[in-house]
């Protein structure tokens, strides 16, 4: 059965007020928040290892658990497995580089590390980027954003054993790829979204493609809705499982889907619109539970919000410059470097110093996929930015583990990160 | 630009009602607009009573990031006036969701001292965050609960994001090269 997939009717998400699920709800109220007491008098319990190679770990997180039996008792999650010092090596790149650097964090949403990133660097430039690139950006911001969350259906499915969920979620998610691949020239790892605007226009036909995309990707999201929504196998695993109130959240800083699941509908591009986000007609998703089934159906949803934005972007695109005409930040057209000196010199100058950015320092948030991702940067007044660093909403939504693992079983932690979302190039950098 | 030489001018006064409220209650704090954002720059010793404040009176309940810089190899330092700057800053984001604001708190962390109180006993949420700090420069944070490093691996000597400690000092190796020439 296909279910009414009207994504304005948020109120039609609350449901599930299953005493089983209030009851764990009120234990998890309970639950010590980490770095408080562990609880007294153990008996005989086992400390197990769950990777840094374990398949449903995304990754290379280690997760220690205190057993009894097949309850956790406690968690902790050792991270710094990916750490490349990326943070040190963006001191190291002028800010024209600095792009192909960040675009690498959290390698599921790059476009979202790129856009914070460049915001940044504009706020200290004071510079206005033209409308076509901020409609150019948000489109593909959005797409990235039905990538990652399809990614998430995929991946999230399979930690769960429900196999063919993981085909169709990579199904869905490569038509996004095949697109985001014909507008930036890559899969992953972008660097599209650059200071000033965007690497390239967009190319001829790109909407009939963007079009035929969305088509296909709402296709299968109705399709995933009617697979596991009211499956009762995926029900039984995921509703009352991870429970995380509102006031763990805030107290956690933790943002994004998981916060949205609590019923809490913070999201900063309603909340704090950038980009043309206050111009778009869309609704933020939240439900009341905070349990995995919820984290799940947030993001399912979200699927159809951005889908209904890049709609919006294919009928409203804005004409004009792609990228603003300041030639201190962007480098001339190559044609004009056979002929112009001046272009020759600034093409010379961006690509060998970089552009010189005025001392100060900034932070600027936005909403990735799996929260508030920010970049907070100094600048000394020269090429390199003294200090870069960018607020990974996985890094800090991992802390919500302890809290929703405790009390539950050992397969249930295995739902409850996959319904964190986590990506380690993010945590790590 | 306020960090020219030349007379320096008063302090401006917050333009924001949360800083000015922080001011209000500290008065050796520096209200500082940074590019429309509102930035204060706090002393040391009341670095987790303003977070406190802004917590427990402001309706920060969330304190998004924690993080912090060295600047012993600045070539301008950006420092506004009324803030004797220091080798290191840290820098904590707050943000109030019903209020829908933020504010941003920086103190000075001198070179011979690099410590300042945790977070973490107010905002729990800054647990990791602190711990990276200490992991990386080396700033360690009084009343942390788990002061450990958390990306770097526990043997680790030295903070890498430090100005002072050079890139490629490890030399990269690989299975089955030949000796070093």
């Amino acid at each position: 059965m296909i279910r009414d997939l009207d994504p304005a009717g948020v109120g039609r998400l609350e449901r599930q007020t299953d005493e089983g699920a209030q009851e764990l709800r009120a234990r998890s109220r309970e639950a010590v928040l980490p770095g408080g007491p562990w609880p007294e008098g153990l008996g005989d319990t086992m400390i197990v290892n769950m990777g840094p190679q374990h398949p449903s770990t995304h990754g290379v997180l280690r997760i220690m658990m205190e057993l009894d039996s097949e309850e956790v008792l406690r968690a902790k999650a050792v991270v710094g497995y990916l750490h490349t010092g990326m943070e040190k090596t963006a001191e190291e790149l002028s800010y024209v580089q600095g792009c192909t650097n960040v675009t690498r964090m959290d390698y599921a949403s790059p476009l979202s590390n790129e856009l914070v990133y460049s915001m940044a660097v504009e706020r200290l430039l004071d510079l206005e980027v033209p409308q076509r690139a901020v409609w150019i950006r948000m489109m593909m911001a959005e797409l990235n954003r039905m990538s990652s969350h399809l990614l998430f259906q995929a991946s999230n499915g399979m930690d769960l054993g429900a196999v063919s969920m993981m085909l169709y979620g990579w199904r869905e998610r490569e038509e996004v790829l095949r697109l985001l691949e014909m507008i930036t020239g890559l899969r992953m790892n972008h660097n599209y979204i650059r200071v000033g605007g965007v690497a390239a226009d967009l190319p001829d036909g790109w909407q009939e493609a963007t079009l035929a995309a969305m088509d296909l990707v709402e296709k299968g999201v109705a399709e995933y809705d009617a697979l596991l929504t009211e499956n009762p196998i995926w029900l039984e695993r995921t509703v009352g499982v991870g429970l995380i109130t509102v006031e763990e959240c805030l107290a956690l800083s933790i943002t994004g889907p998981v916060l949205r699941s609590t019923g809490f509908a913070w999201d900063l591009r309603k909340a704090q619109p950038y980009l043309a986000y206050d111009d778009v007609d869309f609704d933020v998703i939240y439900t009341e539970n905070g349990d995995v089934f919820d984290r799940y159906r947030i993001r399912l949803y979200e699927i159809l919000e951005s889908a209904k934005i890049v709609r919006q972007c294919v009928e409203r695109m804005p004409a004009g410059d792609y990228r603003t005409q300041d030639h201190k930040v962007t480098p001339p057209p190559r044609e004009r470097i056979n002929e112009s000196m001046e272009a020759l010199i600034h093409h010379f100058k961006l690509f060998t110093e970089g552009f010189r950015v005025p001392a100060g320092e900034t932070y600027v948030a936005v909403e990735s996929p799996r929260g508030e991702i920010g970049c907070q940067l100094f600048s000394d007044g020269s090429a390199r930015p003294v200090r870069m660093h960018i607020r990974g909403p996985s890094f800090y939504n991992l802390q919500a583990m302890g809290p929703m693992v405790r009390g539950g079983l050992v397969a249930d932690a295995v739902a409850i990160v996959s319904s964190i979302d986590p990506i380690m190039g993010e945590v790590d950098r | 630009m306020s960090d020219d030489a030349g007379a320096p001018a008063a302090p401006p006064v917050p333009s924001d009602e949360v800083a000015a409220a922080v001011l209000e209650r500290f008065p050796e704090a520096v209200f500082a607009d940074s590019h429309g954002q509102a930035v204060v720059y706090v002393a040391r010793s009341a670095w987790a009573e303003v977070a406190g404040f802004l917590r427990d009176e402001q309706g920060f309940s969330m304190c998004v990031d924690v993080t912090a810089v060295d600047h012993l190899l600045d070539g301008v330092r950006h420092s506004p006036s009324g803030v004797s700057p220091e080798r290191f800053e840290v820098v904590a984001n707050f943000l109030a969701p019903a209020r829908n604001r933020r504010i941003r708190a920086i103190c000075e962390v001198p070179e011979g001292e690099a410590s300042a109180s945790s977070l973490t006993p107010v905002y729990p949420g800054a647990n990791f965050a602190e711990r990276e700090v200490f992991d990386l420069l080396g700033i360690v944070f009084e009343g942390h609960p788990d002061m450990t490093r958390i990306l770097m691996p526990d043997e680790w000597e030295g903070h890498p994001l430090r100005k002072d400690y050079a890139p490629a000092r490890v030399p990269v190796t690989f299975k089955g090269d030949p000796a070093p020439r």
